[in-house]
């Protein structure tokens, strides 16, 4: 009988991304065992900061063979353990590696997978998800009908909170084989930015069209780091190659969640909105006063954000 | 080389979406080639330039999806696949209707766009290409083909990654990987003269249940100031210390 939760970390070079740990807490909730999967190489010493977060075990997987994420690896260990250990429910965070993972594993298991779940609710022993369709113009609530239930899952949805256990270290057999290793992951060129990444981060600020060039990303980079946040971008400035394309907020891009979004020149195109509605609070300059922007903003303001960030900035330095 | 291009026929991006008996209402909503999907047809157009080869394109749907084949047709795809299914099939069902043609074709190298703006699921591709036993890599933004070997560029979290896959594999395409072309009138007329075979999807039960749908109710208005710039950071700051106190 399939019981408990699984909740798939995602790991690179032993830091944690905070969504599975979020996941951990909000899988406590369900009432069963939570159990944590780790993945990767040297990496030991993550099941102690799993626990942490209230998980009762963590399957620890520890091989040269996962010190790169790949897909091929690791679907197929997971789906071999899901077989041996039969959880009833398997979560991922909605991050690259969840997205990319998730499905994979599905389909070995033959079960069914909800994906980009903004709201997962836990009512007479089943979980009913909540995902955003058509850019978050509408939303359907989706049961998976297999065992395991799966879902990747937001971040920045459920809060973090401390419920310190010891939990129960499983070393798991490796079930990889050469044909598996089919990505062969050639080269990580990591992002090197003293700014929080723009997925896990808790403020972000835009920018658009409106920042008219490179320098206006200067100017957004100022005002972030004042508020510690990540710097994003709409795919009009990203386009016009003022900034990186792994800054780009939207269906074509990364979803962002914080608790604050500035979008300083950007109209409000609804595939960049789809990236970031969900914000907690949502601030929008624009000099156009009918920009689609304003109409998803809790503060709006009209005006040339050349002329509003720099005194943003000037009061908040004060 | 032989190229199968998924593609899905979805809403226009712009559409306004509206519930109908509980379900999306598709009265008078205007059908496009999912946006993604566009990308990687014009992907496997460009390696066929280069390299020569034929672009066959694959997609489960309706009558109307023809009209999205046709598209792909005009934009220079060389023959059309329509495969009649469910429309309710979940990404698991929709995997496995997909397989059994594309699985037949013998192709070098799938493509399909990452995402479907419609239904956003990430799903499809990546069963599929466990389905059929082949190496994938999602979200490519920039693919090179070398003696069998696929090297996918692709933005991940905290970075870039680059991967090498060999043929055949399923590779998922972000937009901007490049610029879709615009059909010629040419491109147009011959489409209507290339082939579109018709196959009856099976009948695949699903693994999910979609046990409603709703619309968001409207956010409430937001403040809008149209005051001068020192004023109206006076005033944001202000909402943002003292009234969502966002920060300290």
């Amino acid at each position: 009988m399939a019981k408990g939760t699984w909740v798939v970390i995602d790991q690179r070079d032993g830091k944690i991304r905070k969504v599975s740990l979020e996941l951990i807490c909000k899988a406590r909730e369900f009432g069963d065992e939570v159990a944590a999967v780790v993945m990767g190489s040297g990496i030991e010493g993550l099941a102690a900061e799993i626990g942490k977060y209230g998980a009762d075990k963590v399957y620890v997987v520890d091989d040269a063979k996962f010190a790169q994420y790949n897909t091929g690896a690791y679907a197929a260990q997971l789906a071999a353990m899901a077989k041996k250990y039969e959880p009833a429910t398997i979560l991922f965070g909605h991050s690259a590696m969840g997205k990319d993972l998730a499905p994979r594993t599905a389909q070995k298991l033959e079960a069914g997978l909800v994906t980009d779940c903004t709201a997962v609710e836990f009512d007479g022993g089943k979980l009913t998800f909540t995902r955003p369709i058509y850019a978050g113009k509408a939303f359907a609530k989706v049961n998976v009908d297999t065992a395991p239930v799966m879902a990747t899952i937001r971040a920045n949805i459920y809060d973090l909170t401390e419920a310190p256990k010891s939990p129960e270290v499983i070393k798991a057999d490796v079930a990889v084989s050469d044909a598996d290793m089919y990505q062969n992951v050639k080269e990580f060129i990591a992002t090197v930015s003293s700014r929080p990444e723009l997925t896990e981060a808790n403020y972000v600020v835009s920018g658009g069209r409106g920042a008219k060039g490179p320098e206006g990303f200067v100017m957004l980079g100022e005002l972030a780091d004042i508020f510690g946040a990540a710097v994003g971008a709409s795919r009009a400035a990203v386009d016009s190659g003022w900034i990186d394309n792994q800054y780009q907020v939207g269906q074509t891009g990364k979803v962002v969640n914080p608790i604050l979004y500035v979008a300083a020149g950007i109209s409000g195109a609804i595939q960049h909105v789809a990236g970031m509605s969900s914000s907690k609070n949502i601030v929008a300059i624009n000099k156009d006063p009918e920009a689609a922007i304003f109409n998803v903003s809790d503060f709006g303001i009209v005006g040339d954000m050349h002329a509003v960030i720099p005194e943003v900035i000037k009061l908040l330095k004060k | 080389m032989k190229i199968a291009v998924c593609v899905k026929q979805t809403f226009d991006t712009e559409a306004k979406i509206v519930l109908k008996d509980g379900k999306v209402s598709d009265d008078g909503v205007n059908l496009i080639i999912n946006p993604y999907d566009e990308t990687a047809v014009e992907e496997a157009l460009q390696i066929k330039e280069k390299q020569g080869g034929e672009v066959v394109v694959v997609s489960a749907g309706n009558d109307k999806t023809q009209d999205a084949i046709r598209q792909a047709l005009a934009m220079g795809a060389d023959k059309g696949i329509l495969i009649n299914a469910d429309p309710n099939a979940d990404e698991y069902a929709r995997a496995v209707i997909l397989s059994k043609v594309v699985g037949g074709l013998g192709a070098d190298l799938i493509l399909c766009g990452h995402v479907a703006a419609d239904d956003g699921s990430s799903q499809v591709p990546t069963r599929l290409a466990e389905i059929l036993n082949l190496p994938h890599v999602n979200v490519v933004n920039k693919l090179e083909l070398n003696g069998g070997v696929a090297t996918c560029t692709r933005e991940t979290d905290g970075g870039t990654e680059i991967i090498d896959v060999k043929l055949p594999a399923i590779i998922t395409c972000q937009v901007g990987m490049n610029e879709p072309r615009y059909p010629s009138m040419k491109g147009i007329m011959q489409a209507k003269k290339k082939p579109v075979d018709k196959v009856a999807g099976e009948a695949v039960a699903s693994k999910v249940t979609i046990a409603s749908y709703f619309i968001p109710p409207a956010k409430a208005a937001g403040k809008k100031i149209e005051v001068d710039a020192p004023e109206a950071a006076a005033q944001l700051v202000n909402w943002m210390k003292n009234e969502v106190r966002v920060i300290g």
